[in-house]
């Protein structure tokens, strides 16, 4: 069976397929919603074999979902008849949670993980830097305290909002 | 320049390895679940820096060995010198599993002792506070993929200064127990802060700038101790005995160790996978 099809409507392919992989650690988001997939390669060789190479990149150095992560791509990849298969990590630029879609911001909140503010506002060293008004998943409260810089996983930081009680989770700037 | 910066990418990434194996001893034992939790994320972050640095150094020294293997040349410092032992190839594996105290290069302090959990914290924060001013500049580096794993690792590093400072103060600044165990952590490990800014002789074009790293460090590290009520030896700077040789392969008693029980699976069953 050959059909054809054109480089960018390939693309379009993959991309969909991507944005059906969740993360390992956080399933409501998609490695896309992430903005680990920075890109996206596509070529057609002669022999009419589809070369595919996605490049990634970690969100933090040492996250043990990257591996996982990456083995769920091939997996992918594999299961929708793809065979030549690259997946390339990139360290550089620095991934970043600006680059998170509103829609994953969206969806973690619903989780019940408080979304990253924006990233000007604390991705400094200073002392006690100004603690940021995370608002609680919950209550909608913005009246939290942080009870620790590092949670349960690299990008987490814990909090607790001191209306309503609840201790979360808060997906930390970087 | 090559077999330099070898070594330099090798130096970065013994250092980060050995604090990551040190903070992980931690697993189970920290003072209270938060605070566990804490130092094992930073043993996590530093382990992912080391990886990284571990895999750009085995593409050096197999870049290199590939284009002296027609002239056999010595190979440089025992590097991959045993990567034939089950491994073929220098990798992230084989360097940080295979070899010797001697070849190790990081910082004497990072291989010191854990002590208690302010010698634990202080050892974290005179480390990072460094490794923030160093990574600053390195980012900015020629050499493309040190400056990729510096803007990278930085905003790791952000996180573990802020963090290992306010421990710091809480402690210096706590109870009269809290205080003198910081105050015993400072005679532990002062004296191993001083090789930090001095260059090895492989970074000397490595366009580091030790002296402003030097100045800032001494300025950070003050402002932390004011706020802790805390005073470095001598008043800080350069006035106090320093060792050094870490950087050189000459190791406290600790680092023997430490590598046996990092290495002992690889070296006892070679090649070993799971």
């Amino acid at each position: 069976m050959k059909v054809e099809i054109s480089l960018s409507e390939q693309k379009e392919k993959i991309w969909s397929l991507l944005e059906n992989i969740v993360d390992p650690e956080v399933p409501v988001l998609t490695i896309t919603d992430l903005g680990i997939v920075r890109d996206v390669k596509v070529n057609n060789s002669s022999s009419g074999e589809w070369g595919i190479e996605i490049v990634i990149t970690p969100t933090y150095s040492g996250c043990p979902a990257m591996d996982m992560i990456a083995m769920n791509i091939r997996l992918a990849l594999l299961e929708n008849g793809y065979q030549n298969i690259k997946i390339t990590s990139v360290l550089s630029p620095a991934w970043t949670t600006d680059w998170m879609s509103e829609e994953g911001k969206k969806k973690l909140k619903e989780y019940g993980i408080a979304p990253p503010n924006p990233r000007q506002q604390v991705c400094n060293n200073d002392l006690f830097a100004a603690a940021e008004a995370v608002q609680c998943p919950h209550c909608n409260s913005y009246h939290t305290h942080r009870i620790s810089e590092f949670g349960s996983t690299a990008c987490k930081a814990l909090y607790q909002c001191d209306d309503c009680k609840e201790p979360f989770d808060y997906f930390k700037c970087h | 320049m090559n077999s330099q910066l070898i070594d330099y990418t090798l130096h970065l990434a013994d250092t980060t390895l050995i604090l990551s194996q040190r903070n992980a001893e931690w697993c189970g034992h920290g003072p209270i679940l938060e605070q566990d939790i804490a130092i094992t994320n930073i043993s996590l972050d530093l382990l992912g820096q080391s990886r990284n640095l571990y895999q750009y150094a085995a593409v050096l020294i197999n870049e290199s060995l590939k284009s002296q293997s027609s002239k056999a040349p010595p190979r440089p410092n025992g590097l991959a010198g045993r990567a034939s032992e089950g491994f073929g190839e220098a990798s992230e594996d084989s360097l940080a599993y295979l070899r010797k105290e001697r070849e190790y290069k990081n910082l004497l302090l990072v291989e010191q002792a854990n002590g208690d959990w302010g010698q634990t914290i202080l050892r974290q924060y005179l480390f990072s506070q460094f490794q923030y001013l160093l990574f600053e500049q390195l980012q900015n580096s020629n050499d493309e993929q040190l400056a990729a794993i510096a803007a990278k690792s930085i905003k790791e590093t952000t996180y573990h200064v802020r963090w290992s400072s306010e421990w710091v103060i809480r402690l210096g600044d706590g109870t009269e127990e809290s205080r003198n165990r910081m105050l015993n952590a400072i005679d532990e490990l002062w004296s191993y802060t001083g090789e930090m800014f001095i260059p090895a002789v492989y970074e000397e074009e490595m366009n580091i700038d030790f002296n402003k790293i030097k100045n800032e460090w001494e300025n950070k590290v003050s402002l932390i101790f004011n706020e802790a009520s805390l005073i470095p030896p001598s008043g800080g700077g350069g006035a106090a005995f320093m060792q050094s040789g870490g950087k050189e392969g000459k190791h406290t008693e600790q680092l023997g160790f430490i590598l046996t029980e990092l290495q002992y699976m690889q070296r006892a069953y070679p090649g070993a996978k799971w």
